[in-house]
């Protein structure tokens, strides 16, 4: 009971802490949008003349959406950095409670604040000619919690092994460029080098943009679909719950072990 | 009824090469202000993360409230308030939000803390501040809010670790005015590091410490009888026969220290009229004072405690604890 209380307490402050950080709302906000203009206005206006089959921007959409959730619950992890340079850590550290809670609390924090932000992206949809309904809605969010456990739990494994926040940012965007462009949310990964195959599979990402992109674009013709989509919904509902698990795991062990 | 309410025995830390804490054992009773008083590096704040369960001593054993800090850690936890040498506030939430949080992880029941949060609030003079960003505060008042949340759960053991370092002189005073409220208001025990050896004079009573080692431990008035006396010092243009002479008409070795003889004596009041009666030798000044815990600490160690003055070997026995 005490530790389910200090779960939901942790939990609660990273919630209280990224309400009151507007500036990285916004910035978080605003790095998915500047991807699907940039990108969609440049490279769509050249693809759309070829027989990509599907407007760029609409293709890369739910791409953007998994990478956004990526993107905030890596960076929500960062918090556990933050706490030991200012020293709030100890407080956390000596209190009654069990180092895994801590664990959990702080996951549960990133995955809350990862997957509700992403939310917000879906406003877009009706621009892009895309209709969702609740179900799809639904869908997307299972995904979007599975992702961000995934990944908070590899943010947390890092963070606890860092001091500064400075290497953990640095560590932070050596990771996640290769995974953005790994995960097939930019391009199809169905007719790519064998090399780059194998490499996505071992991201999570990959898992996550397929999933979102067969619930947001379902309806495609046969032909397109198997150009465009990966593995079956199943499949990537399988492979991004062993990475949640395997994630969370070695977040705790490591997290205890430093602490 | 007062009873040992920590109790440490051959307790011992290493950190490689470097034994931090080295064998000690004291006990401190119920009601009691318990001081540490040693240079930096000395092993002040290994002990208190060893008594507060967060280091695993090597070897040796100590009990906090009855519990032991290796296999009771959070009955140990539970049992004691800790205010760290550098903030641990999170200057994101407010001053209440930071005590919320405290009590929500202490397990102390909500219509508890709507009663006590006035209560700590007022002993440090923050209520009026209770809903201001932490981030808002001073270097004293953060201390003092620390202090509160540290009295949130009703811990039978305070820990301050340095609980006035980096603060103006007035904001220590003010300070220590809070902690003695707590040990006369809350019957509180209380357990502090320091180096600030006026500061250590507040304590009932206080454990010398250096190179990890309990070098003394006493009252300050107990601890300052073992230098010996009152000391004298005094300037004059021939220091060497100054020195001869009082020796042979008062039988009182005298040394000769930075320019200027000093002198131990048992009554200095009473002396120094006597002295400058019988003494043919011209002095040009005298300066007579009571022995202080630096004079002890002087004694004890045969050096200063103060930080500039902490020797190479100190500081870098700090700088591998702190790697830790």
């Amino acid at each position: 009971m005490n530790e389910l209380r200090a779960i939901y307490t942790i939990w609660r402050r990273e919630g209280i802490r990224y309400i009151r950080d507007k500036a990285r709302i916004f910035s978080t906000l605003l790095q998915p949008l500047m991807f699907l203009v940039i990108f969609g206005a440049g490279l769509g206006g050249t693809l759309n003349q070829g027989n990509f089959g599907i407007d760029f921007m609409k293709f890369m959409y739910p791409g953007i959406i998994a990478m956004n959730v990526m993107g905030i619950a890596f960076f929500s992890t960062v918090s556990t950095v933050w706490d030991r340079e200012f020293g709030f850590l100890k407080e956390i550290l000596v209190a009654p409670i069990s180092r895994t809670s801590i664990v959990i609390g702080k996951i549960l924090g990133a995955v809350t604040v990862a997957s509700t932000q992403a939310w917000l992206l879906l406003v877009l949809a009706p621009f892009m000619g895309i209709s969702l309904h609740i179900f799809i809605v639904v869908k997307l969010f299972l995904f979007m919690v599975l992702l961000a456990f995934a990944i908070s739990g590899m943010g947390l494994f890092i963070a606890s092994r860092m001091k500064t926040t400075e290497s953990f940012g640095i560590i932070m965007q050596v990771l996640i460029f290769p995974m953005f462009f790994l995960s097939g949310a930019f391009f199809p990964l169905t007719n790519v080098p064998l090399w780059m195959t194998i490499l996505s599979r071992f991201n999570p990402l990959t898992y996550g943009v397929d999933a979102m992109r067969q619930i947001i674009l379902n309806g495609l013709p046969a032909e397109l679909a198997q150009k465009l989509f990966l593995y079956p919904i199943e499949i990537n509902i399988l492979a991004l719950s062993a990475f949640s698990v395997f994630m969370v795991l070695i977040a705790t062990l490591a997290f205890n072990k430093r602490n | 009824m007062d009873y040992n309410i920590i109790e440490v025995k051959n307790l011992t830390k290493k950190f490689g090469q470097l034994t931090a804490v080295d064998n000690i054992s004291f006990v401190v009773s119920k009601g009691e202000i318990f001081g540490f008083l040693g240079p930096n590096g000395a092993g002040k704040s290994t002990t208190i993360s060893m008594l507060a369960a967060l280091l695993k001593p090597d070897s040796g054993q100590a009990a906090i409230n009855g519990f032991d800090v290796n296999k009771e850690r959070n009955q140990v936890r539970k049992s004691i308030g800790l205010v760290f040498q550098d903030s641990s506030l999170d200057d994101k939430l407010t001053a209440e939000e930071n005590l919320y949080f405290h009590a929500d992880l202490y397990g102390v029941d909500k219509k508890v803390f709507r009663e006590r949060l006035p209560e700590v609030l007022r002993l440090v003079d923050l209520w009026d501040r209770r809903g201001h960003i932490v981030k808002t505060f001073s270097g004293g008042m953060k201390r003092r809010l620390e202090i509160a949340r540290g009295l949130i759960h009703y811990p039978k053991v305070m820990f301050l670790d340095e609980p006035t370092i980096g603060l103006d002189p007035q904001t220590r005073f003010n300070i220590w005015e809070y902690i003695l409220k707590l040990k006369k208001e809350k019957d509180m025990t209380i357990f502090m590091t320091t180096h600030y050896l006026n500061e250590a004079e507040y304590c009932d009573r206080i454990a010398i410490i250096d190179q990890g080692k309990i070098v003394a431990l006493d009252t300050p008035a107990n601890l300052k009888k073992m230098v010996g006396g009152d000391i004298i010092t005094m300037a004059a243009a021939n220091l060497e026969k100054l020195r001869r002479e009082i020796e042979n008409k008062f039988g009182l070795a005298a040394k000769i220290q930075d320019d200027k003889l000093k002198l131990e004596v048992s009554d200095g009041d009473k002396f120094l009229p006597k002295l400058f009666n019988e003494l043919e030798e011209k002095i040009e000044s005298v300066e007579l004072r009571k022995p202080t815990l630096d004079d002890v600490f002087l004694n004890l160690t045969g050096k200063k405690i103060r930080e500039e003055d902490a020797s190479a070997k100190d500081l870098m026995r700090q700088r591998m604890a702190m790697r830790h």
